[in-house]
């Protein structure tokens, strides 16, 4: 057999001219004109990739990845959020025949079907035309998949309740807090609850770095205010100021 | 100089075949963006391959200072983020890159569908295809996790459970991936492997066979 240099290939691929493979056309049978991969084409992919790279770094400038607080397993309440790619499927598990009882049909069936469907598709599909007009059922079948994933998706991030899980995610910067102090007492029985041990916030928000004046901190513990109920607050006229000015010197810090 | 030494190379081992199949090919009209603007379509598989290469660069850099343990790792990405020097640009590489893969990827099976490419001959390369499609799914689902913080651990929790949810093998798949009874220490611990190890070299292997499928095969003749 012949090797190395001068080596007689057929087509554009390393298939030897006696060899027993069908290849396929060379592409100087193809009309029109062709360019050498290297170094014609790959110069100009090279230009559009840097392209790309500088639009890139300057997403990945302009937005800084996000980062939560750190995973604290005891939270609860917290809205769980997959990545955004993967929001269609958490969002049809969101409705009744593919929830509760049906969740099998939501989580293993409906995706199991796809997946096959899509590694299948030479196989369903085996007419020999190609152009996604001339075979209306594939093409349609495809179409409809991506509107009800673009469907889902968009239903999925219109639903969430962004505010609240930026809110639930927020970083808080540890502070100091006397805790033997009479306040964080009546903190603690009063609103640690939903406020958190170290008012960080939990199904409440985080009261740190809020800078609360006494005379708001009294008024929702009493009379309440937005999601917060009326009469949390149980205890005494001296009491609830102690607790205010406690509450409004953390939030300060 | 370069022909002496090409040629000194050939000698032994015999590179032309091989840098033919890399290199010495042409680009017929039809996939060339230069002749045809509409031809760009034929692009998003090269520029998924450039994001993975993105990816694997920018996670190289990353594990550098990551820690894959629960009483570290939100610190260590903590400390990436916002002390290391350019720690935000790598981290944001990898985090907007994930997302960028995925759209192109996805972009990439669509321009094969529409254009019929994957019937006969090119059956086996959709297969090898859809499977990197896949891994590349799960690359994405095991690396939400590892920063852990409140969002990863909380969906990687409803991801488990979904995956409990399978018939029969169900709670065998979830105990495999959690590593314990909670999602915990060890969980971030396998999910690390997986991501960084196994789902890596598994991918490098199929990307391997669709490109030397492309290369015997050719790229698909206009419509």
């Amino acid at each position: 057999m012949h090797r190395g240099k001068g080596m007689k290939f057929v087509g554009d691929s390393r298939v030897p001219a006696k060899g027993k493979f069908i290849p396929p056309k060379d592409y100087s049978e193809y009309p029109g004109k062709t360019e050498a991969f290297l170094p014609n084409f790959l110069l100009k992919e090279w230009m559009v990739g840097a392209v790309f790279l500088i639009g890139f770094l300057i997403l990945t400038m302009s937005d800084p990845s996000p980062l939560e607080k750190e995973a604290d397993p005891t939270s609860s309440g917290y809205i769980p959020l997959p990545d955004w790619y993967f929001l269609f499927l958490y969002q049809l598990l969101k409705y009744p025949y593919a929830s509760g009882d049906y969740k099998i049909i939501g989580t293993v069936i409906i995706p199991g079907l796809a997946a096959i469907g899509l590694l299948l598709a030479p196989w369903l599909d085996r007419g020999l035309e190609r152009r996604p007009i001339k075979r209306p059922i594939a093409t349609s079948i495809m179409l409809l998949t991506v509107v009800l994933m673009v469907y889902l998706t968009w239903e999925s991030s219109v639903t969430h309740n962004w505010e609240q899980s930026e809110q639930q995610g927020k970083i808080v910067k540890q502070v100091e807090i006397d805790k033997s102090s009479k306040g964080y007492q009546l903190y603690s029985q009063n609103c640690a609850g939903c406020h958190g041990q170290n008012l960080e916030g939990g199904v409440g928000p985080a009261l740190v770095g809020k800078n609360l004046n006494p005379a708001i901190v009294s008024s929702m513990a009493t009379k309440g205010g937005g999601n917060m109920p009326p009469g949390v607050f149980k205890g005494s006229k001296q009491e609830l100021d102690v607790l205010a000015k406690f509450v409004s010197d953390v939030s300060k810090k | 100089m370069f022909q002496k030494l090409y040629d000194w190379i050939d000698e032994r081992l015999d590179i032309t075949p091989l840098w033919r199949d890399l290199a010495d090919h042409e680009v017929p009209e039809h996939v060339n963006p230069a002749y045809h603007f509409s031809a760009f379509v034929y692009c998003f598989g090269g520029l998924t391959f450039f994001t993975i290469v993105i990816q694997i660069l920018s996670g190289m850099f990353l594990t550098m200072y990551y820690v894959p343990d629960i009483n570290n790792a939100w610190d260590s990405v903590y400390y990436l983020q916002n002390d290391v020097a350019y720690g935000q640009i790598v981290r944001g590489m990898h985090h907007w890159g994930a997302s960028v893969t995925i759209v192109m990827v996805f972009l990439h099976a669509l321009r094969v569908f529409f254009t019929g490419a994957y019937k006969k001959p090119r059956e086996l390369n959709w297969i090898v295809g859809v499977l990197l499609f896949f891994v590349i799914l799960g690359l994405g689902f095991t690396g939400y996790l590892l920063p852990w913080d409140m969002k990863a651990l909380f969906a990687t929790k409803v991801g488990l459970q979904i995956a409990a949810s399978f018939p029969i093998i169900g709670d065998w798949i979830k105990l495999l991936l959690q590593g314990s009874d909670i999602v915990g220490a060890q969980t971030l611990a396998r999910f690390f492997a997986i991501h960084v190890f196994f789902l890596p070299a598994l991918l490098m292997g199929l990307m391997a066979a669709h490109f030397l499928m492309i290369r015997r095969q050719g790229i698909s003749g206009p419509l």
